[in-house]
C-alpha cells in the first residue's frame, strides 16, 4: 500500500520537478524516487494479509512479488531516457509522472481483491500508455500507435467493463473471493449463460492487454510506432500486471468455471504460442520481431495459467512469477540495446546490429545473454522460467500443450539467433563507429546481462517463494 | 569437492582472462588448464588409492523443484575428464600458433566450454546434465562462428539448430521421467531429477521405446549417427582448428557417454527394442563415412568424414550391450580423441605452412619433413587401428562387441579398418609423398613448439595401444554397473 501512496506523491513531486526546466535532474531523480519505493514495497514482503479500501485492494506476498518486477522493470528502463535528456524534450518531467501514474495501475491490477479495482488499475495503466504512445507528437508513426492502441485499448476495456457487470448479474458481487462462492454454488445454475458470457468478455478484455491471440493484432504495429522507449515499458511492465491480474481472476474468482475457461485458455495459448513465434520469424525489424516475440511470450505464460488451476502459490503461479521477472529484465535489456543501435545507426533491421560484436562488445554481450534467455537456452533466468511452466504443466498433464510450446521455441531459436548472427559473424560497415553508451546505460545493461545469468545459474533464489 | 574445483576452475580462469590480452592471456589460459589436468591426474591417483567418494558434491540447487546440484565420477567420468583436461591444454597450444582476433576471448571460450564437458562428465542429476550439456554448446558455437571460414553463417546455424532441437526433445523426455517420480500429483518439490531416481523408475516398455528416442535423439545428433550426421563434416570444415579439435575430440563423445551414462540404464527396454535398429544405422554411417571420405579431396573433410566412419563403431559398440563393446568404446573414446585432435592438428600445420588443404595441390612434402612425415603417419596408423596404438584396442574391443551381438554385423563393421586404410593411407601417399608439388622445396618441418602438441598425443597414443590394462580397470567397475542396470 505504501508504495502506490509513494508513487502518487512521487507522480505529481515528478510534474513540480519539471518547472526546473532541468532535465538533468529529472532522471536520477526518477530513478531514486522508484528506488524508494522499490525499499517500501520490499519491506510489505512477508507482512501478511493486508486489505485496504474495505476488502478492495489486498497486499499479500503475491502483490509484493509482481509490484516488484514492474517496479525493478522501470528502474533498469528509466535510463534509457537519456536520449530526451539530451534532446532536452520539454516533455520528460510529464512522461516520468506519467510512468509514475501507471505504475500505480499496474500494482493495483495485481493487488486486487474487487473486480472495480481492476478496471480502475487497468484504465489508470491504458490512460497513461495511449498517451505516452503519442509522445512523439510530430512523428506520424507513433500519432498511429497511440490512435490504434487508444480505439482498440477502448473497445477491450468497453469488453472488460461488459464482462464484469455481467458476471455481477449472474452473482451479485465484485469482490474475488464471494464471486468463487457464488459460481461454485449449484443453486446458481440457472444463470450460468450471463456468468459464461461475462467470463468470456473478461478474457477477451484481459486477453487484448496482454496481446494474447486472436486480440494480438494491435501489437506490432503499435510497438513499432510508439517510442522504443515505451515499447519497451508496454511489453514488460503491462504484461507482467496482465497476467498478475490474469492468474487471479482464474485463480481466485473462476476455480469453480474452469471446465468452461480451461478450453478457451488452451485455444488462446496454441493460438498465440503459434501467430507470435511464426511472426517472429517472418520479420526483419529487430524491433518488430521484438513485438512479435513478446505476443510469444505471452503464449509461454498463459501456459502458467492452464497449469495453476485456481493456484496463487503453486508450482505454475511461481513459475509465471520467475517467468515474467526473467522475461521482462531480458526484454528490457534487448529494447534498451536495439534503442541505443538504432538511435545512432538510424536502421532498425537485423543488419542495423552487423558487427556491434568489434564496435560494442559489452551491448553485443548483454543482447547475446538476452536473446539466450528469451530463447531459453541454459545459464539464463529465461530457461528456468520455461522449465518452470512446461514442467508445472506437464506435471498437471497438459502434455499435448507442452509438446506444442516446445515445438515453438525450437522456431524461436530462429529468430532470437539472428541479432547473435548479426552481431558477431558478420562485418561491421566501414565507416561504422562505436554506438555511444554512457555509463549509467553501462552499468544498467551490465547489471541486466548479470541478473540474467545470476537467474539462470542459481534459479533457487526466487523460485517457489510464493 | 574436487568435482566441483575441476568445474569452476576453467570458469573463473575464463572469467578472468576477459580482463586479459596478450602473452598475459596466453599463459593464464594456457596454465589453468595445466592446473586442472595435474588436477585431473591426481583425481585419477587417489580414485585407484582411495575410489571414487570423496568426488561428490550433491547440493540443494533448486529446492522448489527438487533438483539438485550433484555432481561425481566414477570410472567412466573419470577417464573422459582426463581426456578432456589433457586435450584442452593441448588445443590451447595449437590455437596459440594463430592470429586471431580478439585471442583472450577465445581463450576464454575453450575454458568456458571445458567447464561445460566437465559438468556433461560429472553430472548426476538430469537437469544439471542438460544445463551443462547446453553450456558446452554456447561457446562452440561462437568458436565456430565468429572465427570460423567463408560459410561460417549457414554453416553454424545448421549446427546449431541440429543440437538444440535435439537436446530440447532429450529435455522432454527428462521432463517426463522426473514427473515420473515421487507421487503421482504433487508439486514439483516431490519429484527428482537424480541419476539414481531415473534408474529405479519402472516404466512399461511402451513408454520406454518412446522415451528412447526423445533422449537418444540429442545422442544421436552430438555423435552423430547416420542420418543425423548432416551438420558435421561442414562444421568441422568450416569452423577453425582448434574449434574442430573441441568437436571432434571431446564434444562428440558427450554423446556416447550420454548414451552409456543416461539412456542404456534408464530406459532398457526401450533400448532392446531399438538395438537392432540402431545398430543399423550405426553400420551404414561407418560405411557411409568411409565411402565419402575416400572420395574427399580437403583433407579436413576427409578427416571429418572418417570420424564419422569410426563414430559410428563406437555407437555399434556400444549398443552391443555387451562388456567388451562398452569397454571397448571407452577406450576408443579416448585412443579416437586422441588420433582425430593429432589429425587435425597435422592437417592446420600443413594448411598454415601451404595455405591449402586440397589434396591435389599438395603433394611430396615428406622430404624437408621428415619429423612431421613421422608424426602424421603415427597418428595416421593409429586411427587406422594398427596393432600397437591405441586405435587398435579400441577397434578390436568394439568388434569384439558386435560380434558377439550378431557375426555378420560385426563382419560388416570390420570393414572400417580396411577402408579407412584405404582412405587414410592414400591421402598420405597423395599428401606427403607423391609427385612433388609447389610446396615441396619451401615447406619447413615441425617446430619445437608444435612438437610440444605432439608427443604428448604420440605418448598416449602408444600408451593407450600397449597398456590398455592401466585405461580399462578405471572403467571396468562402472560399466559392469551399467550393464547389471540394462540388465535388470
Amino acid at each position: 500500500m505504501t508504495s502506490i501512496i509513494l508513487l502518487s506523491v512521487f507522480g505529481i513531486l515528478n510534474l513540480f520537478l519539471g518547472f526546473l526546466r532541468s532535465n538533468k535532474v529529472l532522471l536520477p531523480g526518477a530513478m531514486l524516487l522508484l528506488l524508494a519505493v522499490f525499499g517500501a514495497n520490499y519491506a510489505d514482503w512477508n507482512a501478511g494479509h493486508a486489505p485496504y479500501f474495505n476488502n478492495m485492494l489486498v497486499v499479500d506476498n503475491y502483490t509484493v512479488a509482481f509490484t516488484g518486477i514492474v517496479l525493478l522493470t522501470t528502474i533498469v528502463l528509466l535510463p534509457f531516457s537519456r536520449s530526451y535528456v539530451l534532446e532536452g524534450d520539454a516533455n520528460l518531467a510529464e512522461y516520468y509522472a506519467l510512468l509514475l501514474f501507471s505504475l500505480v495501475g499496474a500494482i493495483m491490477m495485481v493487488g486486487y481483491d474487487h473486480l472495480l479495482m481492476l478496471f480502475v488499475g487497468i484504465e489508470i495503466l491504458s490512460v497513461c500508455m495511449y498517451v505516452l504512445a503519442g509522445s512523439r507528437k510530430r512523428d506520424s508513426r507513433s500519432n498511429e500507435a497511440a490512435l490504434k492502441y487508444f480505439l482498440m485499448g477502448a473497445f477491450a476495456t468497453g469488453i472488460l467493463l461488459f464482462g464484469i457487470a455481467l458476471l455481477y448479474g449472474a452473482t451479485g458481487t465484485f469482490a474475488l473471493s464471494q464471486l468463487g462462492t457464488a459460481i461454485a454454488t449449484p443453486a446458481n445454475a440457472s444463470l450460468q449463460p450471463m456468468l459464461y458470457i461475462g467470463i468470456l468478455m473478461m478474457i477477451i478484455g484481459i486477453g487484448f492487454k496482454v496481446s494474447a491471440a486472436p486480440f494480438h493484432f494491435w501489437t506490432p504495429d503499435v510497438y513499432e510506432g510508439t517510442p522504443t522507449f515505451f515499447t519497451a515499458f508496454m511489453s514488460t511492465v503491462v504484461k507482467t500486471a496482465g497476467f498478475g491480474a490474469f492468474l487471479k481472476l482464474l485463480a481466485v474468482a473462476l476455480p469453480a468455471a474452469q471446465g468452461f475457461w480451461m478450453p478457451t485458455i488452451q485455444a488462446m495459448c496454441a493460438l498465440t504460442l503459434l501467430l507470435g513465434n511464426v511472426g517472429a520469424a517472418a520479420q526483419t525489424s529487430t524491433k518488430r520481431m521484438l513485438a512479435y516475440s513478446s505476443v510469444s511470450h505471452a503464449g509461454y505464460l498463459l501456459i502458467g495459467l492452464v497449469a495453476s488451476k485456481g493456484n496463487l502459490t503453486g508450482d505454475a503461479a511461481n513459475g509465471i512469477f520467475f517467468y515474467s521477472l526473467a522475461y521482462s529484465i531480458a526484454t528490457i535489456a534487448a529494447f534498451g540495446v536495439v534503442k541505443l543501435v538504432v538511435d545512432h545507426r538510424q536502421r532498425d533491421d537485423y543488419a542495423g546490429l552487423n558487427g556491434l560484436g568489434k564496435t560494442n562488445p559489452l551491448l553485443a554481450f548483454v543482447m547475446t545473454v538476452s536473446m539466450l534467455s528469451l530463447a531459453g537456452i541454459p545459464l539464463t533466468g529465461g530457461f528456468f522460467g520455461k522449465f518452470f511452466l512446461l514442467a508445472a504443466a506437464a506435471g498437471q498433464g497438459y502434455i499435448g500443450l507442452v509438446v506444442f510450446a516446445v515445438i515453438m521455441s525450437m522456431v524461436g531459436l530462429y529468430y532470437y539467433l539472428r541479432p547473435l548472427i548479426a552481431m558477431y559473424l558478420r562485418p561491421a560497415e566501414a565507416d561504422a563507429t562505436p554506438v555511444p553508451v554512457d555509463g549509467i546505460q553501462t552499468a544498467t545493461l551490465a547489471f541486466l546481462a548479470l541478473l540474467t545469468i545470476v537467474l539462470g545459474v542459481a534459479p533457487g533464489l526466487l523460485s517457489g517463494i510464493l | 569437492m574436487l568435482t566441483a574445483v575441476l568445474l569452476f576452475l576453467p570458469l573463473a580462469a575464463a572469467l578472468l582472462l576477459l580482463l586479459t590480452k596478450g602473452a598475459t592471456a596466453r599463459a593464464l589460459a594456457l596454465g589453468a588448464s595445466l592446473i586442472e589436468f595435474a588436477l585431473a591426474a591426481y583425481a585419477a591417483f587417489a580414485f585407484k588409492t582411495t575410489g571414487s567418494g570423496s568426488f561428490n558434491l550433491d547440493y540443494a540447487w533448486i529446492p522448489s523443484a527438487g533438483i539438485n546440484f550433484h555432481v561425481g565420477m566414477d570410472g567412466l567420468s573419470l577417464l573422459l575428464v582426463l581426456l578432456t583436461t589433457f586435450l584442452v591444454p593441448l588445443i590451447l597450444l595449437s590455437a596459440f600458433k594463430h592470429k586471431y582476433d580478439n585471442p583472450a576471448t577465445f581463450y576464454a571460450l575453450v575454458l568456458f566450454m571445458q567447464t561445460g564437458l566437465i559438468g556433461v562428465f560429472t553430472s548426476l542429476d538430469a537437469f544439471l546434465f542438460y544445463f551443462f550439456w547446453e553450456v558446452a554448446l554456447i561457446p562452440i558455437y561462437f568458436l565456430a562462428g565468429a572465427w570460423g571460414g567463408e560459410r561460417r553463417v549457414a554453416v553454424t546455424l545448421k549446427f546449431f539448430l541440429y543440437t538444440v532441437v535435439g537436446s530440447l526433445l532429450m529435455l522432454a523426455g527428462f521432463v517426463y521421467l522426473y514427473l515420473q517420480t515421487g507421487p503421482a500429483a504433487g508439486s514439483l518439490a516431490a519429484h527428482s531429477s537424480e541419476l539414481s531416481a531415473f534408474y529405479s523408475l519402472k516404466l512399461s516398455a511402451s513408454e520406454q521405446s518412446w522415451l528412447f528416442w526423445l533422449i537418444f535423439a540429442a545422442f544421436a545428433v552430438k555423435m552423430p549417427i547416420f542420418p543425423f550426421h548432416t551438420w558435421q563434416p561442414d562444421t568441422y570444415t568450416e569452423s577453425p582448428a582448434p574449434a574442430t579439435m573441441l568437436l571432434s575430440g571431446i564434444m562428440l563423445k558427450m554423446g556416447i557417454y550420454g548414451t552409456m551414462r543416461w539412456l542404456l540404464p534408464v530406459v532398457p527396454l526401450g533400448v532392446s527394442q531399438w538395438q537392432k535398429p540402431v545398430i543399423i544405422l550405426s553400420v551404414i554411417g561407418i560405411i557411409y563415412g568411409a565411402i565419402i571420405a575416400i572420395r574427399q579431396r580437403d583433407v579436413k573433410r576427409l578427416i571429418a568424414y572418417s570420424s564419422l566412419s569410426h563414430v559410428g563403431l563406437m555407437a555399434a559398440g556400444v549398443f552391443s550391450l555387451t562388456q567388451i563393446g562398452l569397454q571397448g568404446a571407452t577406450i576408443q573414446m579416448l585412443a579416437h580423441g586422441v588420433n582425430v585432435v593429432g589429425m587435425f592438428f597435422i592437417a592446420d600445420a600443413i594448411e598454415r605452412r601451404t595455405g591449402t588443404r586440397h589434396i591435389p595441390d599438395l603433394g611430396g612434402l615428406t622430404r624437408r619433413t621428415p619429423i612431421l612425415s613421422v608424426c602424421f603417419l603415427v597418428m595416421l596408423l593409429s586411427t587406422v587401428a594398427l596393432p600397437l596404438t591405441g586405435g587398435f584396442v579400441g577397434e578390436f574391443l568394439l568388434l569384439a562387441g558386435v560380434y558377439q551381438y550378431n557375426a555378420w554385423v560385426g563382419a560388416i563393421a570390420g570393414l572400417t579398418i580396411i577402408f579407412s586404410a584405404v582412405y587414410l593411407l592414400r591421402m598420405f601417399q597423395r599428401v606427403m609423398l607423391g609427385p612433388d608439388s609447389s610446396f615441396s622445396e619451401t615447406i619447413t618441418d615441425l617446430t619445437g613448439g608444435e612438437l610440444l602438441i605432439l608427443v604428448p598425443l604420440i605418448a598416449l597414443v602408444f600408451w593407450l595401444g600397449l597398456f590398455p590394462g592401466s585405461f580399462l580397470h578405471i572403467s571396468e567397475p562402472a560399466v559392469t554397473g551399467l550393464l547389471t542396470q540394462v540388465g535388470r
